[in-house]
């Protein structure tokens, strides 16, 4: 079945709509990730213009994230305050993240920039996940366990002034780390249009010590509004939001998110970070081999509208 | 590292102006040959399409305008010994502004490093003959007419241009390509028996319209050759607009996009709170 999407202008089979919706879906509320970069990539391979994709799958994104944010929320399993503190830094970052979009696309620049921290990022944050997660693998057949924290050691990023209780994610840490990593974490969204969560979930796990159980929900919640700010922005100031894809990838999302939240309270937590780090890496490695290897079509048409 | 922009936009008019000039002097050559002969009088084209405006709705996958049209003659009109030929040239809605970007190597990896942008270009343009276009007309008639899916021909570049960016040593791949992405799309094509006659003197013409056809006014200019030589030409429109719901979405994106934008965002809020309430478990 087929149906015509106005602002892409363009038709679509539902089906597939429904199934990319299901799938980004599950693996966003399995990991507590937007999934804004696994669906942008999709969307554009199956022929949407590239602005209307990054936009519309934002709402998806809204919408997954209030759904897993509310659930995290009835069992429990949000720092509030974490993620309040969270928010306000990323929407500084996203602010400043739209401004060096701007600067760097009249530089002509802004191709070789997203390209490239794609690349670094994704491999970067994905391999450091990795080696972590064979680490651990690896001390826990030895025998040895390896507690992860032990009681009056901390990194001393956490004992800059400043210093405020979080007593859900038990920890004592100095705003001024965590402010730096929402900021980062938005201001990379802002300018690789992705909601920041795969960069926000292993910084809380690994820099911060959060608890597993609490990393999901209080990234979802940071990512409601900074995909809510988002989609907002794109929609006044690009028109590039084609509602009808948005819903159907949202009803095919709900789905998926459902399974993929419930999923993840029955993964162990060494697993969950294994398959994190893959995933991301995976993504990574992808952007790497088609930087790599010689296009078949060395043109593109850009800006089609 | 932008290559020169190549802009034509200042050059739109003077494109129709010098078309215009150049059916004028042909008409002009037309008559001045008939008058010459005698009383002889050249053919006449009467065309109708199938809809002047063809809707999109919510299940549109592409559709269809059919052409019909109709050789004219009377007692004076010369006799003619081959048969007649048609070509039918669509040209959809333009773009204002398209760039087109090439990838070169820079160090170990293929980034996009040049690009030019080209102003005014139809997003759809179909051509639709009787014959193969080579078997219908000479090369330069074809020039002249803009007849075919060279880039050239296909951007509605005046000729002096044209020549102007060869001497210019610009890279005619550029416009290569654009007409080779967008036949990739399905939207540039030419199809060599398109047009085909029920009697020697009536013609028939399906103008197909792919899924992704850009919404907008279509030119459909029809020909009429005999031995390679161009006797009549018609010019008609029919347009491709949304309707309904697909409509309404499409104007409040633009006109309203705030209030779009809001509403965009409360129901994403409202279907995922729906979601978390469906699917409680306690």
């Amino acid at each position: 079945m087929q149906i015509y999407l106005p602002i892409a202008e363009m038709s679509v089979s539902v089906f597939v709509l429904l199934g990319l919706g299901a799938a980004v879906g599950f693996i966003s509320g399995l990991f507590g990730i937007g999934g804004g970069f696994l669906m942008t990539p999709l969307l554009i391979f199956i022929g949407i213009p590239p602005a209307i994709a990054v936009a519309s799958q934002m709402a998806q994104i809204v919408a997954s994230s209030t759904t897993s944010g509310l659930a995290a929320f009835r069992r429990k399993a949000l720092d509030l305050k974490l993620a309040s503190l969270l928010t306000v830094g990323g929407l500084v970052g996203t602010g400043l993240g739209i401004w060096f979009f701007a600067a760097a696309r009249a530089a002509g620049q802004l191709d070789i920039v997203i390209v490239v921290s794609y690349v670094t990022l994704f491999s970067v944050v994905g391999g450091l996940m990795l080696i972590e997660s064979v680490k651990e693998y690896w001390s826990s057949r030895k025998g040895t366990v390896r507690s992860r924290r032990r009681a009056g050691e901390h990194p001393a990023y956490l004992g800059l002034p400043l210093r405020m209780r979080f007593h859900r994610s038990q920890l004592y840490a100095s705003v001024i780390p965590l402010l730096g990593v929402a900021f980062f974490v938005g201001f990379a969204g802002a300018v690789l249009g992705i909601g920041g969560g795969f960069i926000m979930v292993p910084a809380l796990l690994y820099l911060f010590r959060v608890p597993t159980s609490m990393v999901v929900g209080t990234s979802q919640f940071q990512i409601l509004w900074a995909s809510t700010a988002a989609l907002l922005l794109h929609a006044i100031a690009n028109q590039a939001v084609d509602a009808v894809l948005a819903f159907i990838l949202i009803i095919g999302g709900v789905f998926g998110a459902q399974f993929g939240a419930r999923a993840s309270r029955h993964l162990r937590a060494d697993l969950f970070r294994f398959l994190l780090a893959l995933l991301i890496l995976g993504v990574g490695l992808r952007f790497a081999i088609e930087l790599v290897l010689r296009p078949t079509e060395l043109f593109s048409i850009a800006n089609g509208g | 590292m932008q290559a020169p922009r190549l802009s034509k936009s200042s050059d739109t008019r003077f494109s129709s102006g010098s078309l215009c000039a150049a059916v004028i002097a042909m008409i002009v050559a037309l008559l001045v040959a008939l008058l010459a002969t005698g009383t002889a009088r050249a053919e006449g084209l009467v065309i109708s399409l199938s809809n002047h405006q063809v809707m999109i709705t919510s299940n549109f996958t592409g559709s269809q305008v059919t052409l019909f049209g109709a050789v004219q003659r009377d007692e004076q009109t010369i006799a003619r010994t081959t048969g007649y030929d048609v070509a039918v040239v669509v040209r959809g809605p333009r773009f204002n502004e398209v760039t087109i970007r090439r990838k070169e190597r820079l160090g170990p990896i293929w980034i996009n490093r040049t690009q030019e942008t080209f102003e005014d270009v139809p997003r759809y343009l179909a051509i639709l003959s009787s014959r193969p276009l080579d078997d219908l007309t000479s090369e330069i008639m074809r020039d002249r007419l803009r007849l075919g899916l060279d880039p050239r021909i296909a951007m509605q570049m005046p000729p002096e241009e044209a020549d102007a960016l060869q001497e210019a040593q610009q890279d005619p791949d550029y416009a290569e390509a654009l007409v080779r992405l967008r036949m990739q799309d399905g939207q540039y094509f030419e199809i060599g028996r398109g047009v085909t006659f029920i009697t020697p003197m009536i013609f028939r013409a399906a103008i197909p319209l792919p899924a992704g056809a850009p919404p907008g006014n279509y030119e459909v200019e029809t020909l009429l050759f005999a031995d390679g030589v161009l006797l009549a030409r018609d010019i008609t429109n029919f347009e491709l607009v949304k309707t309904g719901f697909e409509q309404r979405v499409a104007e409040w994106a633009e006109t309203r996009a705030a209030a779009y934008g809001f509403i965009t965002v409360f129901l994403a809020m409202f279907f995922g709170w729906l979601a978390s309430v469906i699917f409680r478990r306690d």
